[in-house]
This record gives C-alpha cells, structure tokens and sequence, in this order.
C-alpha cells in the first residue's frame, strides 16, 4: 500500500530525514518509535503531501506523493501532531466542512457524521466551540476528521497524546479495529503503545532507520533484559523458621545482609546480575535484579525470600522502556 | 474548483463566529460615514465625490485588517497542514480564501446604502458616478485583498502581516501620485502612473468606466493570487 524509496527531506542545513526506505503493506499497522526530532513527522509530512521529498520516491495506494498529490490525499486520513483544528469552528460544522471537502455526497453526510461522533465518543461535545474542548476530546474531534471519508490509509501521528487512560485505551482499540482492514502508521514514543496496536515497527534515529521488525524482534535483538524491583527485610521482627545465610543479622540496613541476598538472587536461573540500590527504609533493602529477555523469575524470588524466612515488600516486573531499548540501538551503531 | 466554495463558506463564517466581523463593520461604517457627513453639509453638494475619495485611505487601514488572519493564523495554529493534506488544490484554497474576503468587503460596502438613499433624497446626484464609485470601491477593494492575502501567506504573524500589508499597499496605491512621478525619470512616468492603483481609481469613481482600468484592476487581483499560490506551494 505504501512504499518508499530512499526519501530524504533537509531544512537548512539540517537533515530531518536521511534516505530512508520501507513498506507497508495492506493491513498492517506501523509504528514509527524515535525521540523528539528523529524525522518521524516529516516523514509523515511527506507521504501525506504536505511537504514534497528533495530526493527519493515514496507511492502511497499506488499514486506518487509528488506527482499524484490529490490522488494520495483522497485516500489518506492525516492526524497531524497535536490536532491542529479550526477553532472558531464547532464540532459539527468543522466535521461538515471537512466531509464537503472530502467529496462526501451531501444526503450521506449527516449519518457519517453522526457514526463518527459515536465511534469517537463525540456525543457530549457536538454542539459546543472546538476551541473550548479540552485536549482529549480535540484529539478525537481530530480523529473523527481523519476517519470520515472511510479511508484506505490513516496516517496517524502521536494519536494518543494529551488523552487518559481510558481513553487511550479506547483510541489504541479503534486503531487496532481500523487497522484490520486498512493500513495504518503512526508514530509514538510510548513502547507499549506499539505493542498494543502495532503489527510491525521502525525505529528511527537522526533521520535514518536504526530498526525494524515486529515488537518481539526488537525486544529479542537489543538482547532485551528485564528488570525486577525487589525490596527485602532479611532481619524481619521475630522471624524464627530461619534462613541459614542470616540468623542473628542486624535488622537494619548492614553490609553483611546484603550480601547474603545478593548471592541468593544472583544463584537463580536467568538472573544475569543483581545490583543493591543504596536507599533502604525500615530495614527493608532494594534491589534491582536484571533477568534475560523472557524469563519470569517473580515467582522464584518469592520462593527464596519465603525459604530464608525474609519478609517481601516489594515484588515488580519492569520491561525494558523504548527509551532504554533506544539507546541501545543507537550507542550500538556508532 | 469544487472545493473553493467550502473553503469560501468557511473563511466567510469564521469572520462571523468571532464579534471581530461586527467590531470591522461598525468602525469601517462609522467611519466612513462621519468623514463623508463632517463635509458633505459644509460642501452643500447633493455628490458623493468626497465620500469615495476616501475610501482608498479607510481601506489602506480595513482591508490587511481583513486578510491578515487569512493564512497567518492556518501557519499559526497549525490548520495549515490540515488544509494541504486534504484534497484540495492550492488554487482552490487560494481562490476560497480570497472569495470570502471579497464577500466580506462587498457587504461592508453595501451596508453603506443609506449614503446615497440620503443624498437622492436631500438632492440629485449623479447615478452613474454613485455606480462607477461603488464599482471603483469594489474593484481597488478587491487589488487591497489580493495583496494583503498574499503577504498574509508569507508569515505566521498576524500583526506583520496587518502592517507590512498596509506598507506595500500604501506604496502601490501612491506609485501614480504626482508628487512620485516628480521625483523619477521621465521614461518612468508612464509606467508608474499605469501601475499605481490611485489613478485608475480616480478615473473609475468619476464615472467614467475604462476597460484599460478594468483590465488593470484584474491584471493586479491575477497577478498577486498567482503569487500567492507560488508561495503556497513553495512552503512544500
């Protein structure tokens, strides 16, 4: 559905986009990862003809994005960053401008408008000024305007952003129902996002691509290592059914209790290292137990900690972030 | 050209959605109205002569004032990137935007109808110049749009775009004054005199209708709406 070769776009003398090529194909959804200024909005900019490519080409449902300009908007429904709206506009009559343009026949207009104001949850919202509406439901009034004229392709970027939980909950589901039959890309910063609703993703640094694959390869390539918080009391009051490594400790904080968790820890299965965060409260200790990508050794340490008789305050699982698996990515190319 | 007629409808109501619409309106009228009448009874002269040769200097002020939001705000608020990725065409665009003002200017014109009511009723002027006058209003109204619309286009402020419209417009309306075609070289003169907007103006409000005046104002609106698309596009 979309495919792009080698498009590079420079202002000045920066480089927003550096000869990046890729694929979509029809029924997928993409995602485009990358910190602030990787060149994810520009090149959405392009394949959505708002900006022209200085070099490369890139088609989109068959049409070339420079050539073919009018033919791509047609079938594609944009989100721009942030959901630039007409303000002065309400609800109602901006998705009504938007369906005249979008060439949408005039007696099928109303019952399209009301679908998408059920489909976005609009309902509360209809008669009021889009300058008055909060962020969350700006964003779906933009939603609605991308998704009015049933496209083939939505190009959505950072669509989740300055909504709550639910409703990002809501949107990520809509984008996954959506993305079923058409093609989908938008751009993130927030990993599970992509793994939500992303059947592939391409990881972008400084204009070029430093990645790509499903969630699972990236997570397996970056030889991904999970983190576990663990905060123990190995002293814990009156605990007699005695662990040998500690009987007798001292019940706050001493370097010698420590250790002796260290090593258990690091004895389990997959533990790659295990590291003692220096703040402790209440003669409780943390600690951070790094896991090879997969393993699940919550239960492990639980079964330790109740074996040594040590009291368990704390017990969490932590992915690695987009940002750590980013950095690895790109400290690895240079 | 389908799509002009949303994108004009559009612009045209949000002069309307915001009071800023009748806040124009009534300075444009109450002004232009109390210059002409703070004359007209000292004068004692059933013409509206005195009244169109203001309009030029109320426009300088009310017509960037009407086109400065036009683009400046779209490059503003982001809309910009909305309006180029729907399918709409540059010239499309262009074209709404600039029909919408002139409807904006036409009505603010129009509601100036109790001038010449009052003057058939106290005298009897002369039909033809009140028309020329109103069609010469129209027409220089309309070069002030093109003008003010395209450098709109050119900023994503909307006080530069207000005062470097008023300059360039103030500059373009003078080029034929007599004390500009002084001060140039001879082989100039008629070159500036032609291009100047005040003279074919002049000659229009009298009454005398030339299609070379015509021509002119057209050539002018053509003119800086094709500008006006060229810099549409080269933001691309």
């Amino acid at each position: 559905m979309i495919s792009v070769r080698g498009i590079s776009k420079t202002f000045g003398s920066t480089v927003a986009v550096d000869n990046i090529s890729f694929d979509v194909n029809k029924g997928e959804v993409l995602g485009f990862l990358g910190p602030n200024g990787a060149g994810k909005t520009t090149t959405m900019r392009m394949l959505t003809c708002y900006l022209s490519p200085d070099n490369g080409t890139a088609t989109v449902a068959g049409f070339d994005v420079f050539e073919d300009s009018l033919e791509v908007r047609k079938r594609v429904g944009y989100l721009p960053e942030s959901a630039p709206l007409y303000l002065d506009m309400d609800v109602v009559s901006y998705l009504r401008f938007i369906a005249d343009i979008r060439g949408i026949p005039r007696d099928l207009t109303g019952e399209r408008i009301r679908r998408m104001v059920d489909t976005c949850g609009l309902s509360s919202v209809v008669g009021r000024n889009i300058g008055e509406l909060s962020k969350g439901y700006k964003q779906r009034v933009g939603l609605a305007q991308t998704l009015i004229h049933d496209p083939e392709i939505l190009i959505l970027d950072e669509p989740t952003t300055g909504l709550d939980p639910s409703q990002i909950i809501e949107i990520r589901e809509l984008i996954k129902e959506i993305g079923r039959e058409r093609t989908v890309i938008l751009s993130t910063h927030i990993l599970p996002e992509v793994e939500a609703t992303c059947s592939r993703v391409l990881i972008i640094n400084e204009g070029v691509i430093v990645a790509s694959g499903t969630p699972e390869e990236l997570h397996a390539a970056v030889g991904g290592e999970d983190l576990i918080h663990v905060s123990i009391r190995t002293g814990g009051g009156g605990a007699e059914g005695g662990g040998p490594a500690k009987s007798g400790g001292p019940a706050e904080g001493g370097g010698a209790q420590g250790t002796g968790v260290e090593d258990a820890l690091s004895s389990l299965a997959g533990v790659t290292s295990v590291e003692r965060k220096a703040e402790a409260s209440g003669g409780y200790s943390k600690y951070i137990v790094k896991v090879s990508n997969g393993a699940d050794l919550a239960e492990a340490i639980f079964r330790v900690a109740i074996d040594r008789g040590w009291t368990l305050n704390e017990l969490k699982r932590e992915t690695l972030s987009l940002e750590d698996i980013f950095l690895k990515l790109t400290t690895r190319e240079t | 050209m389908r799509n002009t007629v949303p994108i004009m409808k559009r612009e045209f109501s949000s002069y309307f959605n915001a009071p800023i619409a009748f806040v124009y309106l009534t300075v444009f009228l109450g002004l232009s109205s109390w210059l002409y009448l703070k004359g007209f009874f000292l004068v004692n002269e059933a013409s509206m002569r005195s009244f169109f040769s203001l309009i030029p200097w109320i426009f300088l002020l009310f017509i960037p004032a009407i086109t400065m939001r036009l683009w400046a705000e779209e490059r503003k608020v982001g809309t910009m990137e909305l309006l180029m990725t729907l399918p709409v065409t540059d010239t499309e665009a262009v074209l709404g935007k600039f029909l919408a003002s002139f409807v904006f200017l036409v009505v603010s014109l129009a509601l100036t109808f109790l001038l010449p009511l009052m003057v058939s009723i106290l005298g009897d002027p002369d039909p033809g110049q009140i028309v020329g006058g109103y069609l010469g209003c129209v027409l220089i109204g309309a070069a002030y749009l093109s003008i003010g619309l395209f450098i709109s286009s050119l900023t994503e402020n909307q006080i530069v775009a207000f005062i470097v419209s008023v300059v360039a417009i103030f500059v373009f309306y003078i080029l034929g004054a007599d004390f500009v075609l002084f001060g140039i070289p001879d082989w100039l003169v008629p070159v500036f005199s032609f291009a100047g907007l005040g003279g074919h103006f002049d000659s229009i409000s009298r009454g005398v209708i030339d299609s070379r005046d015509l021509i002119y104002y057209f050539s002018v609106i053509g003119l800086f709406l094709y500008l006006n698309v060229k810099a549409i596009e080269a933001r691309r």
